[in-house]
């Protein structure tokens, strides 16, 4: 059939509209698109292509936590908290130390092993205990699964909040800070240096408890400084911290007495000794919690606080609760991060690249349209018109989707250009055929079409399962290849068939030709 | 000048009679590149056996002979510098350093210090990235006129590079099945395995090919081969489907003959779409950069023998089983005229 619907018509029209207005702010200057996206209505196309660590210049770190340094120190916590309970209990033990990721106490003969994994069942209900049959009786406590997992888990969510502070002191765009697998973290930042980003995730933040000075007038010795959450609001404290991060042993979520959400933490022998005193001059007056030049909450001191332990409470939902303990346990990193992978490029390579990019792709595709008109005429400048709308149509989708473009990225744009025309080809070389066997014009126009077809489809379903397949396991850059790939053999697959179909109908039908100049 | 034609439409090239030569051809490609890749190996890059690539602009002419000198007396073993497009462009590549259990230990111990003191600026590093800065340091010192422009840099653990090993296989192993699945789906069983073979040989030709130059054998090899084996299959393709109709029309034709005159009748579609494929890649690889040479010298190889391949080894191989037996299924009717 040589007719096309309207609404066919007009819907393949749409889709080219689509490709030229959204790839348009990609062909545009910097300062045009700011200014587009500042003055223009939010529903005009204003999105360019998301060029990757490898166009723009940047750093990408892959960092491993190293987790037997977190288990390590939780099983320790668990011997001390065991040792404690026996003792209150008074239940007798010879030894008690720790195991991977778990503790092991041997009794004395007297004592009920019952009565130890009752403890230890109250300590912490999910933890396996193995007791042997020995004498004297040998009690084996290990985290299981889930347990094993919530640690891991809280483990590199902290390393990730105390990585994406650092980061965000160097003020960098869009950082991406992301967990891989079970033990590692990536960390990709444009425009960043490498060496400056393992400097600074290297250091520590800095918390300190400062004594807050009067409302108002500001003294000697004091500073002001915002709040974390309030932009605007600052607040008057002493410059010299009471309590430094480093005095800080731990810092948990818990609930207070009337069942509200509260951190509890606990200091070492020297801190704790001096909140005591602090505190205690200071009943009814505020504290700030500060936290790398920022404050993080200033609650009232109710009681002298001693015994290092303490309470922070401030209305807070369990969420706040938790971010906060996690905040004032990011002081130190839970464990030993080491990169595994590093991937920088420099600005000028960058821009390099996406200079040779741009002049590669336009000489190839340059290339491809003189041959293809001079090889197929007529023809070959429709195929031509299918090839710019194609080209359109995967800066279109790219901007759209926010794909990330890459070198190979480019490459793969620059091969479908080369690959695009194929289905023309097989259309128009079947035409010839067709043609040549006597058929009239529309006729071999038409059987052309539609002998082609199952062969276009196959070949391009080929290419497509390599470029899924590249994309699920591909990495970095490479998968930028297989994105650009495999949009590009789809859009190919609807201009060259669509598009060109259109204008072949279209020059038929006004010119209704007796001799194929094909 | 339009309407120019590389076949002539009457193109009756008989490819069939040359099967054999074909044969012998391939036979001593592939026998030469598993040979070659067994004996010579294949230049890995750092993706898959770790360590660091370093690439600089040096701000003055550099000295190779002297950098080389420098360099390997820093004993971080045996680093090597290459000129990466221009003159004054150096690859630098630093072995994977082997890091003791102390050295883990001293490590893990310095960043434990600089917990515990928030104030100090201790900075740990790895043996790995201690590597790196010593590198740096030295090749600094040896323009001390203007600063080194450090283009790139990557560095790949021992780990991490056993698993971009690990991944790049499964990605072939998985495209291959994906598209003997897609092939067996479409196609009768013979079909399958021809088209499959062709695929083979392409692959291993192209693989042979990196352990002859020894050019770097890096993930985005892995992308290419990839692209090679979708490229190949689709070529094949183009002449299988063509093979399968010219079958169903003439029952009574010999099949060297059907064979050569389907080749023939898609003759012009298959050297087309491979030169509007060399022409882009061409314009890649005088213009797209050193980065991505490597990765478009096995493209433009895998283009131009996967188009030998569906040529005169697809269809041979084809040829040698019985596609018109009465066993398997009947060719699928494809749609007409609609």
């Amino acid at each position: 059939m040589v007719r096309i619907a309207p609404w066919k018509m007009f819907l393949i029209l749409a889709v080219c509209l689509y490709g030229f207005a959204y790839s348009a702010p990609n062909i545009l200057s910097a300062d045009k698109t700011a200014w587009m996206k500042e003055n223009l209505p939010g529903w005009l196309p204003n999105k360019t292509v998301n060029l990757g660590l490898d166009l723009r210049g940047g750093a990408h770190l892959l960092y491993e936590v190293d987790l037997d340094v977190v288990f390590d120190e939780r099983a320790d916590f668990m011997v001390q908290d065991l040792r404690k309970s026996l003792r209150d209990k008074k239940i007798g033990y010879k030894r008690i130390g720790t195991v991977p990721k778990g503790v092991r106490v041997t009794l004395r003969d007297d004592s009920d092993p019952e009565a130890v994994r009752k403890i230890i069942r109250k300590n912490d209900s999910r933890l396996l205990i193995d007791t042997s049959s020995e004498e004297p009786p040998v009690i084996t406590a290990t985290m299981d699964a889930v347990m094993i997992k919530e640690v891991q888990d809280q483990a590199i969510s902290q390393s990730i909040e105390i990585v994406r502070r650092r980061v965000d002191e160097l003020g960098t765009t869009e950082p991406v800070i992301q967990r891989q697998g079970v033990n590692r973290i990536l960390l990709q930042v444009p425009g960043a240096n490498a060496e400056d980003l393992k400097r600074i995730i290297g250091k520590t933040a800095k918390l300190g408890f400062h004594l807050v000075g009067q409302l108002g007038a500001r003294a000697a010795g004091e500073r002001m400084l915002p709040y974390v959450e309030e932009p605007g609001r600052t607040l008057n404290v002493k410059r010299r911290a009471v309590i430094t991060g480093d005095m800080l042993d731990t810092a948990q979520p818990s609930f207070n007495q009337s069942s509200q959400p509260v951190v509890s933490f606990k200091l070492n022998a020297v801190g704790a000794r001096k909140f005591c005193d602090v505190t205690r001059n200071n009943v009814q007056k505020p504290f700030a919690i500060v936290l790398d030049e920022e404050v993080i909450s200033a609650p009232v001191i109710n009681e002298p606080i001693c015994g290092g332990q303490g309470q922070i409470s401030g209305g807070f939902t369990i969420q706040e609760a938790n971010d906060l303990a996690l905040l004032l346990r990011a002081g130190a990193l839970p464990a030993p991060m080491m990169v595994v992978e590093e991937r920088t490029v420099g600005p000028s390579l960058g821009a390099d690249s996406v200079a040779a990019g741009k002049t590669a792709s336009l000489i190839g595709l340059a290339l491809v349209l003189v041959f293809m008109l001079m090889v197929y005429g007529g023809f070959g400048l429709m195929a031509n018109v299918a090839l710019a709308v194609n080209v359109a149509l995967i800066l279109a989708l790219l901007s759209s989707l926010q794909a990330t473009l890459t070198l190979p990225g480019i490459a793969g744009i620059v091969l479908t250009v080369g690959m695009a025309v194929d289905a023309n080809v097989l259309i128009f070389e079947r035409i010839r055929e067709e043609y040549r066997a006597g058929r009239s014009v529309i006729s071999a126009v038409d059987a052309g079409y539609s002998r082609a077809m199952a062969t276009i489809i196959d070949s391009n379903l080929t290419t497509l399962i390599a470029a899924l397949i590249l994309f699920s396991f591909g990495t970095g850059p490479i998968k930028g290849f297989a994105v650009t790939l495999g949009l590009g053999i789809m859009t190919s697959f609807f201009s060259a068939i669509m598009v060109t179909r259109l204008m072949v109908v279209l020059w038929l039908e006004k010119r209704k030709p007796s001799v194929l100049t094909l | 000048m339009f309407g120019f034609r590389f076949v002539p439409d009457d193109s009756n090239f008989n490819f069939i009679a040359l099967r054999k030569l074909a044969f012998a051809l391939s036979l001593i490609l592939i026998i030469g590149s598993v040979s070659l890749t067994a004996k010579n190996g294949l230049n890995f890059g750092i993706d898959f056996i770790g360590g660091t690539a370093i690439e600089i602009r040096t701000p003055e002419m550099p000295d190779l002979e002297l950098m080389r000198r420098d360099l390997n007396q820093l004993s971080l073993g045996a680093i090597s510098i290459q000129e990466f497009g221009r003159p004054d462009d150096l690859l630098i590549r630093v072995p994977q350093q082997a890091e003791s259990a102390d050295q883990k230990v001293a490590y893990k111990k310095c960043v434990e210090k600089a917990q515990k003191s928030p104030k100090s600026d201790l900075v740990c590093l790895t043996v790995q990235q201690q590597a790196i800065e010593t590198v740096r340091g030295s090749l600094n010192g040896m323009f001390t006129e203007s600063a080194v422009d450090y283009r790139r840099t990557e560095f790949v653990g021992p780990q991490v590079g056993k698993e971009l090993k690990m991944k790049g296989l499964y990605a072939i192993i998985f495209s291959l099945i994906g598209i003997l699945a897609y092939i067996w789906f479409r196609f009768e069983w013979q079909f399958g395995v021809a088209a499959i073979v062709a695929l083979a040989h392409d692959a291993i030709a192209t693989i042979g090919l990196f352990a002859f130059t020894q050019m770097e054998f890096n993930l985005s090899t892995v992308a290419a081969i990839l692209m090679i084996a979708g490229y190949s299959i689709n070529d094949t393709v183009v002449v299988f489907d063509r093979i399968r109709e010219n079958l169903r029309k003439y029952k009574k034709k010999l099949l060297p003959e059907l064979f050569n005159f389907s080749i023939n009748q898609t003759l012009a579609r298959t050297l087309m779409t491979s030169i509007t494929t060399l022409l882009a890649l061409l314009a890649l690889y005088a213009f797209g950069g050193e980065v991505i040479r490597g990765f478009v010298v096995a493209l433009l190889f895998g283009i131009i023998i996967g188009t030998y391949s569906s040529i005169f080894v697809a269809s041979p191989v084809l040829l040698l089983m019985n596609v018109r037996g009465g066993k398997g299924k009947q060719p699928e009717l494809a749609q007409e005229g609609a």
